[in-house]
């Protein structure tokens, strides 16, 4: 799968978010604090390969995919679309960079206008970048419902998103998506607002979708098991930073960092036979603007020393294609 | 038996349109000390059941029938203010879905619990306060804690806090609906091993109601599968995963992927659930089922019982052993 050309290299990316200083820290003139959201993250994400990121809330997963769409403009790093660097673009070639990178919402049930139509709401990309007539238009329209399979279109095409279910309006979030015929779809905890059974729904449509289109996704998820079936790269991310990135069978199966390892011991599986046994971790994630030193993980890690809380551990290859951010692991 | 819930029917009346048979005819059981997981779609009606059973119900909502007894006592026709003094929250208590956004933001967490026990029981404050510290130890929050403020807990202690105030009168019944969205996995994890514990030490009863089989499989003795208002099979919970009988429980099973197993394929089941305004006729599934024949959509299966303790409404179950969802 990473034989192909990169579509998407991120470099270093940071962003940081201002925290509001109130009237004593100034008076105090106390230094100016910051959010690390994302702290540093590299990864590259290769033609037609759905990449993941995973982690737990606030680990800063959404903010590297809006980064990355200049959604939110990064503090630092590179993007490069294609060999490009994204955050140089200026308005016009930034536009231009929207139609060929698009995003899927989580919520879709807040995601789409409530008094938009169906017809309104996947047609408002091709009128905002000025593509074809009215006829045209309709006609691209109707052909996207279908590949998003909302048969038939003519049916869906004036109905309201409260005439349809969870599943049907991710369905449209997704022809919006791909309405201009984007290469490269964020999709951002796509199916974790939809009832399980309409999770392998949305998620087969997504791999048929990425053959049918030659689409490259970045899916950011918190669910391992989502991930597990749809990616084929992963990288788990905590407070910033990516601990640990490789073929998702690799990090999934034979986890090296103890945050994964935590993580996957964590999650339920549907065979009552099997339990979740002790969560080999302490206490609760640090704040994102005390991040604390040397390795983020050390006052959670079971495995802590010395060199964990003064030295911040580098991504280095353990195997092939899979990388690990750990002091055990050099 | 603790609890006996026979052919329960609470259907919500919209003004002009009918009745919305939220909960059809629904019956099982549940015994001291035991789980019984409850999943299904969003819609099919498991939440609606859960305030059925407390007889929390909005308006619209009303009870056609049916029996619920609490140790062979109705508590059904039971008058509601006697309910509400005896029953509710002192035998039967629920942690709601989002409960942990429940809390109110302005007075202090232990306050909070102490106010619930003290409503209900004639206790000082004093003794209310030594409660709620045995309470919050319980649910693994730290004893200093009690004079903090919602705002400065996390998500997972909130949660701890409900789970801690709807203990506080003692039930001998949990309804834990959905207790751990919007949770993180490993706080979701925690919450479910705290659940589970004290559900051992106190020989509490839990009903757990979720859509997550996964979730529900981790915690549950029995499991009970709902659909568009109805149990459609209700048995032992490694019975019921090993050997599904209900065409939906198999389709339900073939859509969950696991962590643990090799990648396949994840199938769904086609179409939607059913407008329970006018629910279909017959099995309310046979619109969504790949092995429907003509007698699926004239006659409703019984809830027939298939093996010890195994129950499934569905005309077919003999022939379909074995056979997978599509």
């Amino acid at each position: 799968m990473t034989s192909g050309k990169p579509v998407i290299e991120v470099v270093n990316l940071k962003k940081y978010f201002p925290v509001r200083a109130g009237l004593i820290d100034l008076i105090m003139r106390r230094p100016r604090l910051y959010i690390k959201a994302v702290d540093g993250v590299t990864f590259s994400i290769y033609e037609k390969e759905i990449f993941c990121l995973a982690g737990e809330s606030g680990c800063g997963k959404t903010t590297t995919g809006r980064a990355i769409l200049r959604l939110v403009e990064p503090t630092a790093g590179k993007v490069l679309f294609k060999g490009e660097n994204v955050l140089e673009y200026d308005n016009v070639r930034l536009k231009e960079f929207r139609k060929k990178a698009q995003i899927i919402f989580q919520d879709p049930y807040e995601s789409l206008h409530p008094r938009m139509s169906v017809y309104d709401i996947v047609e408002e990309p091709l009128r905002i970048h000025k593509i074809g007539d009215k006829k045209e238009r309709l006609e691209l329209v109707t052909k996207i419902l279908e590949d998003v399979e909302l048969k038939p279109p003519e049916e869906f095409l004036y109905r309201r998103p409260h005439e349809l279910s969870g599943g049907q309006r991710q369905r449209v979030a997704i022809a919006r998506a791909l309405i201009l015929n984007p290469e490269f779809i964020v999709a951002d905890e796509p199916v974790s607002m939809l009832d399980m059974s309409i999770r392998a729904e949305i998620l087969n449509l997504m791999l048929k979708l990425r053959d049918e289109h030659k689409l490259t996704y970045l899916f950011i998820t918190h669910d391992l098991a989502v991930a597990k079936y749809i990616c084929d790269r992963i990288g788990i991310m905590y407070l910033g930073k990516i601990f640990e990135l490789g073929s998702v069978e690799e990090v999934i199966d034979n986890p090296y960092h103890p945050y994964t390892k935590a993580l996957i011991s964590a999650i339920p599986t549907p065979d009552p036979r099997v339990k979740i046994g002790e969560i080999p971790i302490k206490g609760e994630v640090s704040s994102p603007i005390n991040v604390p030193s040397g390795c983020s993980f050390h006052p959670r890690c079971i495995y802590s020393m010395k060199i964990c809380k003064e030295v911040e551990p580098k991504l280095i290859e353990v195997s092939k294609g899979h990388y690990v951010a750990c002091h055990l692991h050099r | 038996m603790l609890l006996e819930v026979k052919d329960l029917k609470m259907y919500y009346e919209i003004l002009g349109k009918g009745e919305v048979h939220a909960v059809d005819n629904v019956s099982f059981s549940l015994d001291k000390g035991e789980t019984l997981g409850i999943v299904g779609e969003s819609g099919c009606g498991k939440s609606s059941l859960a305030i059925t059973i407390l007889r929390l119900l909005p308006i619209n909502g009303k009870i056609y029938g049916g029996e619920m007894l609490l140790n062979g006592e109705d508590i059904l026709n039971m008058d509601l203010e006697r309910f509400r003094r005896e029953i509710r929250w002192k035998r039967i208590s629920i942690v709601f879905q989002g409960a942990m956004n429940a809390l109110n933001p302005v007075i202090k967490v232990g306050d909070q619990i102490a106010e619930a026990i003290m409503i209900h029981e004639k206790i000082s404050k004093k003794e209310a306060m030594k409660r709620v510290i045995e309470l919050l130890e319980m649910v693994g929050i730290d004893v200093s804690r009690a004079t903090s403020y919602p705002f400065e807990f996390s998500g997972g202690m909130r949660q701890r806090a409900m789970i801690a105030m709807a203990l506080a009168l003692n039930p001998e019944i949990l309804i834990a609906d959905e207790p751990t969205t919007a949770l993180d996995v490993i706080v979701q994890a925690q919450i479910l091993k705290l659940i589970k514990d004290i559900q051992r030490k106190l020989k509490l009863s839990v009903i757990l109601i979720s859509h997550d089989i996964s979730m529900v499989s981790e915690l549950s003795d029995r499991i009970a599968v709902m659909y568009a208002g109805q149990i459609v099979e209700l048995g032992n919970i490694v019975d019921v995963y090993v050997n599904p009988l209900h065409p939906y429980t198999k389709a339900l099973l073939s859509s969950v992927p696991s962590i643990k197993e090799k990648r396949r394929k994840l199938k769904s089941i086609p179409g939607a659930p059913p407008n329970l305004l006018n629910p279909p006729s017959g099995c309310r599934f046979h619109l969504r089922c790949p092995f429907k024949i003509d007698l699926c959509a004239e006659k409703e299966p019984g809830f027939i019982r298939a093996s010890k303790g195994h129950f499934v409404k569905c005309h077919r179950f003999e022939e379909l052993r074995g056979v997978d969802f599509r």
